[in-house]
């Protein structure tokens, strides 16, 4: 009888899930969960653009626009229907629907913008998605029915631990089966040698494409998620350098590697927080006028010291062995 | 006997520059066929104006009979034209088995549902699409690197990869770009018997470009010669070795200046 | 009031066009030259400005604030901070990474700016306020038309670019410099292979290109007296679409392309804000889809 092999990915959340309960029995501070929530918002958002960026090299500096455009939909879609009635527990099945349908709003973003640039090589290619995640940012900023620039307040806190952490498992299982498949062999392929890979009978510009609306469409629901766990949606925090955080932590974990994109979520997250809270207590111990944004400074100095010295970060293009999905014979 | 390929009059200009002049040839079925000519003759041009990388200002390329003049490069593959490169262009940090398991992607292939879900036709694929992968790599000699690294090879093998790989998009038409640059004679030997083998094996016709002369004239049955763009001379290897033309292309006008 | 189409804008459109002419200049030499985009130019024309204001307060108790002495070491102390910051950043970020993958210095020069940005946003004396711009050289409006005044700063931002761009042409055209800038953007290894230091040439590039962007910040103080630690992105951004839009590497391109964008930007906000804020966006995707080298740029040929 063949031993199914074990489901890693599945077993290591559950574990998470099962850990933070427990320590939350105990008394397990909020802002703790909160850190660990927007940590694996972070997952989301740092894998998909590593199946773009990193999984088919394909080098997009926008990604935040996407991620803005799940915030606006979902949240959007939720304050109306939250408006109809306030029950939250018998509103999840409906913010599932939301989250997917911002995502999907998102990946015909993705599309819409795909279509005509994907064929734009390394540089002109970062500087037209930098220019269409900011105008995303702008056209959100100037729609009075979403808030303009005050942003869409009031949306319901629908974003539990749970929902979050479910969501995160899914995006980094799906990316990792494609990554693991012929498909992600093709994506691979473009990314070493394009050329070579349309002498081989390889649609890249299909698959340029599809990756990026598929890398679109979870931005949208990490947005989403993100929107319902702050209760907002501002087009402030979708700006072009959210973006480039997010390309911090790709490739601080390694751009290629989705184990590397997962660990540099959390890590950078937890860092950011920590920094943030030594900052503010320096400031309050020493009455100096210490600005917040030093910590994005050391963001700054570790993206350059990556690329002088370890442009490869972390992991390379290496996985976790419980990433990895062993071929047929090797079981 | 049919003609696999069928280029008539293409030319082909760059800006203001004639790369390629009034092209006509003809590759029949199962021929080796030779394309040779100084540096910067056109020759490498022609090869992208065939598979489609640039469309010809001019001209008409007829595959098996059909009208490919143009058409995009995936397309023109998946109806079975396979190349290799001048300048190597392995996909380096892929392993060997996969630079080959990639050319044979569009064959029928799960849908990107499929394969999430891992279903047991996406295994069933997998596990043929890697049987035929290391087959191929075993006629090549190479089915012993088949783990490693494409970029971590030895210049010979990785040449012997790219026509490995370029074999396993199952071509009527094979076009090689300088398969034996870099090799030393025993190579090139061995290169020889090897394209021979796989055209009787594969029932390939292969078109080749060369500068290696020992090479083309003992591997080709018919050869076309390119100086700037036009074709100087064509016809079998020993009447080509002895065209003045040729010789003048090559070495330059001799006696008076 | 007429159409939007009239003298007033197009002066305002030309005094916008040659701030972003000297930041844009910067762009296309280093692109020329090393083939990167300096994502930290614009922080260059950011640095230009708080340096003149530095300047303000350093000097103005020995020569006056207003008047053209004060001008004048505002305008070299600028030139001379951000030449200086591009000249380090060159050295320490973007020459180790010189031979290796064009994306790595991309993202690098993305850090840098970042860097920069942040940096001075957190030095609590230069902190994250807006600060006031002090009135270097006070504004007189000079009637030119029936409708259309053109003020004094508008002729000294006209005025000071053209006069540095007609230092550049000279410097490119005629000094050994130049050539060797020209040989260097043509081909990297063929200038070496003649002798000239490569990675003088590109520092030199650097420095000069800098200097121009502080120049511009000078400027854009004097006129639109606020600045900011973030003030350079949005310019920044202009400037290189614009470099874009003339053609990227080539020196009368960025020209050329800078005027087009003062004056299509200046003409687009009159007609409606939100078309202001997205014609500099729209110009460069018809540019990259429509003709990717620019106006005046060449087409590039990948040997395949």
């Amino acid at each position: 009888m063949k031993i199914p092999r074990t489901p890693w990915l599945l077993v290591v959340a559950a574990g998470f899930w099962a850990v933070v309960q427990l320590l939350r029995l105990v008394g397990f501070n909020d802002y703790y969960l909160f850190i660990a929530n927007l940590s694996l918002v972070y997952v989301i958002l740092a894998v998909s653009l590593n199946l773009i960026n990193g999984i088919i090299g394909q080098f997009s500096l926008g990604h935040m626009g996407f991620a803005a455009v799940g915030a606006y939909v979902s949240g959007s879609i939720t304050t109306l229907i939250y408006k109809l009635s306030p029950n939250v527990a018998a509103h999840y099945p409906g913010f599932v629907l939301a989250l997917v349908a911002g995502g999907v709003a998102a990946a015909l973003v993705g599309v819409a913008i795909g279509f005509p640039t994907l064929r734009l090589k390394g540089d002109y290619l970062a500087i037209v998605t930098l220019g269409f995640g900011e105008i995303i940012r702008t056209i959100f900023n100037n729609i009075d029915a979403v808030g303009g620039p005050r942003g869409l307040l009031g949306i319901p806190k629908f974003s539990t631990f749970t929902v979050i952490l479910a969501f995160a498992l899914i995006t980094v299982a799906v990316i990792r089966n494609i990554a693991e498949s012929a498909h992600g062999r093709n994506m691979i392929a473009i990314r070493e040698n394009e050329l070579a890979a349309d002498l081989v009978g390889i649609d890249t510009t299909g698959y340029k494409v599809k990756v990026f609306a598929l890398g679109a469409f979870f931005a949208g629901v990490g947005g989403g998620l993100y929107a319902h766990l702050l209760q907002i949606a501002h087009p402030t925090q979708f700006g072009f350098i959210y973006s480039v955080q997010v390309l911090i932590m790709v490739y601080a974990g390694g751009v290629g590697s989705l184990t590397g994109s997962v660990l540099a979520a959390f890590a950078l997250t937890i860092l950011t927080q920590v920094l943030k809270s030594f900052l503010s207590w320096l400031k309050a111990v020493t009455d100096l006028p210490i600005g917040g944004d030093w910590y994005m400074v050391v963001y700054a100095l570790l993206l350059i010291l990556i690329m002088l010295y370890r442009t490869e970060g972390l992991m390379g293009t290496r996985e976790a062995k419980l990433m990895v999905i062993p071929e047929e014979d090797e079981k | 006997m049919s003609a696999v390929l069928k280029v008539s009059g293409m030319s082909h200009w760059f800006g203001g520059l004639k790369a390629v002049s009034n092209f006509d040839f003809e590759v029949p079925e199962g021929a080796i066929y030779g394309l040779i000519g100084p540096n910067g003759s056109g020759k490498t041009t022609t090869f992208n104006l065939i598979t489609g990388i640039y469309k010809p200002t001019e001209g008409k390329i007829e595959f098996s009979g059909g009208d490919i003049t143009g058409a995009k490069p995936y397309r023109i593959v998946r109806k079975g034209v396979a190349r290799t490169f001048q300048n190597l262009r392995i996909f380096g940090s892929m392993s060997v088995l996969d630079n080959v398991r990639v050319a044979r992607q569009y064959k029928p292939v799960s849908t990107l549902l499929a394969s999430t879900l891992r279903l047991p036709s996406f295994k069933a694929e997998e596990r043929q699409r890697k049987a035929e992968a290391l087959r191929l790599l075993d006629v090549l000699h190479l089915a012993d690197r088949a783990k490693e690294q494409a970029k971590n090879l030895p210049y010979g093998e990785l040449r012997r990869l790219e026509i490995a790989r370029a074999l396993a998009t199952e071509p009527k038409l094979l076009l090689l770009d300088e398969p034996a640059a870099g090799m030393n004679p025993k190579e090139v030997q061995d290169l020889m018997a090897l394209i021979a083998r796989v055209r009787d094996e594969f029932k390939v016709t292969v078109f080749l470009i060369e500068h290696h002369m020992k090479f083309v004239m003992g591997l080709c049955e018919r050869i076309k010669v390119l100086d700037f763009g036009e074709t100087i001379a064509e016809g079998k290897p020993e009447a080509v070795a002895k065209d003045p033309r040729v010789l003048e292309a090559y070495l330059g006008k001799k006696g008076g200046h | 009031m007429g159409s939007i189409f009239n003298l007033q804008q197009v002066v305002n459109g030309l005094q916008l066009g040659s701030i972003y002419a000297l930041i844009a200049l910067g762009y296309t030499m280093v692109y020329g030259i090393v083939r990167l985009i300096n994502f930290a130019h614009g922080d260059f024309f950011m640095i230009g400005a708080y340096a003149a204001y530095g300047a303000f307060f350093l000097f103005n108790a020995v020569l006056g604030g207003s008047g053209l002495p004060m001008a004048g070491i505002a305008l070299v102390l600028a030139m001379a901070a951000s030449g200086g910051v591009a000249l380090l950043t060159n050295r320490l970020a973007y020459k180790p990474l010189r031979y290796k993958p064009k994306l790595s210095s991309l993202i690098t020069a993305i850090g840098v700016s970042m860097l920069i940005e942040y940096l001075f946003s957190a030095i609590p004396f230069i902190g994250p306020s807006f600060r006031a711009f002090p009135d270097i050289l006070p504004s007189r409006p000079i009637q030119i038309g029936p409708n259309a005044t053109i003020s004094t700063h508008a002729l000294i931002d006209i005025g000071v670019a053209a006069v540095l761009m007609i230092g550049l042409t000279v410097l490119v055209r005629h000094t050994a410099l130049g050539k060797a800038m020209r040989a260097v953007s043509q081909d990297k290894d063929a200038a070496k292979l003649m002798g000239i230091d490569v990675e003088k040439v590109i520092a030199w590039t650097f420095l000069i290109g800098g200097s121009f962007a502080g120049a511009a910040g000078l400027l854009a103080g004097m006129t639109y007296p606020r600045i900011f630690p973030f003030m350079g992105i949005l310019p920044g951004l202009k400037a290189f679409i614009a470099a874009v839009l003339g053609g990227i590497g080539n020196i009368p391109g960025a020209v050329l392309g800078a005027y087009i964008m003062g004056v299509a930007e200046t003409f687009a906000t009159a007609y409606n804000s939100l078309l202001g804020e997205g014609i500099a966006f729209a110009i460069l995707i018809v540019v990259l889809l429509v003709r990717p080298r620019g106006i005046l740029g060449e087409k590039s040929a990948d040997k395949i």
